[in-house]
């Protein structure tokens, strides 16, 4: 199965690239856009066809891997 | 005293530093491998600046997952000294060995220049060649150089005298002005709870002969002699 992870910086944590992002949409013409956040997608294929094992060891893996978790969150979707 | 000094794929400073190393101290440090999960014994562990693994993931991420950093953070546990500069700070933190992490600089832009820091304390075996509220001057290459912990860290750094040495204005002033990066407090470097491991943004290793500027650097190496001796 695959798994989809994504890391997104914890609330609070300043995000200068989301702003400079932000910054740019504005200036390109979408005033509409507000406060942008930037974060990581990263998709894995997984050799486990139990959901409940495959989320335990992804769970691990962005633990010690994927976040760094003093100003990243994590979620978990797995698929198929 | 005996020094090694890490490398990984991608390392760029690990020369610099062991040039540093051996002029300070007589004697040429070793060169590590990350792949190296045993290395001899040694006085002290270096982790070097430079753009480990390509910097991919996060920096440092990948290196502090290295065989090579399992074993110095056994080490560091039964009391090892290890600096970590620039790459090698953050490649500490991610490993656990120093709190917070270092974040994209504030300003967006890679920041290659000289700053002034404030020594915070000289009682350590990094900083004993210096004294408490000194400034000295050394220079700075990063991109991701902003320290950040949260506020209960923050906190407990302050207290227990954890934060080795701050930005400041050549005047000594801990303010915006003399901030390369939007860093936390003005933090450029920060020990663990018993200051046997030293993390730091710039480089001493750069500022140890005239003819590169400056030798404020070179109280660092020597401060480390003689208490490693």
């Amino acid at each position: 199965m695959k798994a989809r992870v994504h890391v997104t910086l914890k609330n609070g944590v300043l995000d200068p690239q989301g702003k400079a992002i932000g910054h740019s949409l504005n200036r390109l013409g979408f005033p509409e856009v507000g406060d942008v956040r930037q974060g990581k997608f990263i998709e894995l294929e997984i050799a486990e066809t139990d959901q409940a094992k495959a989320k335990a060891r992804v769970e691990e893996m962005c633990k010690k891997l994927l976040a760094n978790t003093v100003i990243e969150n994590y979620s978990i979707e797995l698929v198929g | 005293m005996k020094a090694a000094v890490l490398v990984f794929p991608g390392s760029n400073r690990e020369g610099d530093m062991a040039q540093a190393l051996e002029l300070v101290t007589g004697r040429r440090p070793s060169l590590v491998w990350h792949g190296d999960g045993d290395f001899e014994k040694v006085d002290l562990i270096v982790v070097p600046g430079g753009f480990s693994y390509g910097d991919y993931l996060r920096c440092g991420a990948m290196a502090a997952q290295s065989p090579v950093m399992a074993e110095v953070k056994k080490r560091a546990a039964q009391g090892v000294p290890v600096l970590g500069i620039c790459n090698g700070f953050q490649i500490v933190t991610e490993a656990g060995l120093l709190p917070g992490t270092l974040m994209r600089n504030s300003h967006l832009k890679f920041v290659c220049s000289d700053v002034h820091l404030k020594v915070e304390t000289s009682q350590s075996l990094f900083t004993n060649r210096y004294q408490a509220g000194q400034v000295i001057k050394v220079p700075v290459a990063h991109a991701e150089g902003n320290y950040f912990a949260d506020a209960d860290t923050m906190k407990k750094l302050e207290d227990r005298g954890q934060i080795a040495f701050r930005y400041c204005a050549p005047d000594g002033t801990v303010d915006g002005s003399g901030n390369p990066n939007g860093s936390s407090s003005n933090i450029a470097g920060v020990f663990n709870e018993t200051k046997t491991v030293l993390g730091l943004m710039p480089h001493p290793e750069n500022a140890v002969e005239p003819m590169f500027g400056g030798t404020d650097g070179r109280g660092l190496f020597e401060g480390m002699v003689e208490a490693l001796s």
